[in-house]
């Protein structure tokens, strides 16, 4: 019988391939159930969620509520800008105060990496990463790469490149994890500045020319331009930017076969991909939304079936 | 542990063909009924009741779907074992509909229950009714009792009735096992 090997989900780095296609295959049950006139199975009546977040969220804060809803859990939301961390309290005090409310499952948004490895030692209760700094974004790459085996069949023996701001993201690292584990091949493609070093170390490999690299992959998952993680400048102008990095129509059309657009939101239109791309046939950006939330539903579930109901809070 | 047949092949076969003669009788032209296999085993029943009714009974336009009631289980964390869920297929609503749940088993009633819950997702149906190969009686922990039954078996907690179907298992056949 199957089972995670996890008692969280920290980061796509403790998975292994089963753990992966058994979220999938779960999520397919669970995209068939979001499909129905109504949406909701009672599986979690008996559990409790708090979403907390220290950093701003749409997206992945709804999808994760509307996730937990779909589930029956009860939901609790947290949001920084509301709450007493800005009076000096401590991550740990601020979750156990929670935990206290007999909350079973923590997901949770944070600006420093590492953060929910920290607190899945320090507090008793499931731990889902939502975020954490320029480190992890499991539920993105789960979804993203269930994204590419439902477009494309499967992930092994795909040619996946990640354009753009590697070096701030956590959608990238959790991606190429994700992407290697299943078995497809991966490039980055940005400016220098915009690529960390040693990056090789992973297995893929770096492209600087956006062209080349699209005439090589199937799939082309092109990450936003985070100004808000960008201390100094990493390029002279957004307009130089998209100029070299910028896909648009003419680029896509002019390329040797046809290649699935991806991109994780929220997107800047008219900087790393042109309005016309976003919204033509070949990008399935609004499909990643969607799966988003079955495939979030699938961790939830998953995870939750190995609380103990003795043990439970 | 011994292994006794409960019914054998040409058993089967008659009780598929009363159960099928019971539906029509039931449902007439099946204009606003539609039959529905409880995953994973009812499927197997649904399909071969599916098939005599359109060969040999002649019902045109028979809907059929599968149900999967997993995530509607009452026993989500409480067992050893992690449930794992099936698919459903029921391309259709069922507002309105007089609906057969068909199932191999009937044993404690709580699958049943919970096919309950999962099919008003689909709509709210006119009315439900519940079809079964083998009823186990005197072991039931809800009141729920089927409209049709192949057989009746008084089987003690222990034992189990495994249901095998020629398609999928080499031979029609119900065994007691009694371990």
């Amino acid at each position: 019988m199957s089972e995670l090997s996890v008692d969280h989900l920290l980061g796509i780095k403790y998975l292994n391939k089963k753990d992966i296609n058994l979220i999938f295959e779960t999520a397919d049950h669970f995209k068939e159930v979001i499909n129905r006139p109504i949406k909701k199975v009672p599986s979690l009546r008996d559990i409790t969620i708090a979403n907390l977040f220290f950093e701003n969220s749409t997206r992945t804060k709804l999808s994760f509520e509307l996730a937990e809803k779909r589930l029956s859990a009860d939901v609790i939301n947290f949001s920084a800008s509301q709450s007493s961390v800005k009076k000096g309290e401590t991550l740990i005090d601020t979750v156990n105060n929670i935990l206290s409310m007999k909350v079973d499952m923590v997901v949770m948004r944070h600006p420093k990496p590492g953060s929910c490895v920290f607190l899945s030692d320090h507090v008793d209760a499931r731990i889902i990463n939502a975020g954490d700094g320029a480190h992890e974004h499991p539920t993105q790459a789960l979804l993203d790469t269930y994204s590419i085996r439902e477009r494309l069949g499967e992930v092994k023996g795909k040619n996946v490149v990640i354009v753009g701001d590697i070096l701030h993201s956590r959608v990238a690292l959790s991606n190429i994890y994700a992407l290697k584990l299943l078995g497809a091949k991966v490039k980055v493609c940005g400016p220098k500045s915009l690529i960390p070093k040693h990056i090789e170390k992973l297995g893929v490999k770096v492209e600087t020319d956006l062209r080349s690299a699209l005439n090589w992959c199937d799939v082309a998952n092109m990450l936003r331009v985070q100004h808000e993680r960008m201390a100094v400048s990493f390029f002279p102008t957004t307009r130089e930017y998209s100029q070299q990095y910028g896909l648009n129509k003419d680029l896509l059309d002019s390329l040797d076969k046809e290649i699935t657009v991806m991109h994780p939101g929220p997107i800047n239109r008219g900087v790393e991909i042109t309005s016309d791309v976003a919204d033509s046939d070949q990008a399935i950006i609004l499909d990643q939304v969607e799966n988003g939330v079955a495939v979030r539903m699938a961790v939830i579930y998953l995870l939750a079936a190995k609380i103990n109901r003795e043990n439970a809070n | 542990m011994s292994k006794k047949v409960l019914l054998n092949s040409k058993e089967v076969s008659i009780i598929l063909h009363r159960l099928a003669c019971q539906l029509i009788e039931n449902h007439k032209s099946f204009d606003h009924t539609v039959l529905v296999g409880i995953q994973p085993r009812g499927k197997y029943l649904l399909d071969r009741l599916a098939q005599m009714l359109k060969t040999d009974y002649k019902i045109k336009d028979l809907k059929t779907g599968n149900l999967d009631i997993t995530f509607f289980r009452d026993d989500f964390r409480r067992g050893e074992k992690i449930l794992e869920a099936n698919t459903t297929e029921i391309d259709f609503l069922v507002e309105n509909k007089n609906v057969v749940f068909i199932d191999d088993v009937l044993y404690t009633g709580r699958s049943i229950r919970a096919a309950l819950t999962a099919i008003q997702s689909f709509g709210r149906p006119r009315n439900i009714e519940l079809l079964t190969l083998i009823d186990r009686r005197f072991s039931r922990h809800l009141p729920i009792q089927p409209d049709y039954k192949g057989r009746q078996v008084d089987a003690i907690n222990q034992d189990r009735v495994i249901v095998k179907w020629k398609e999928h298992d080499g031979e029609d056949a119900v065994y007691l096992i009694n371990s």
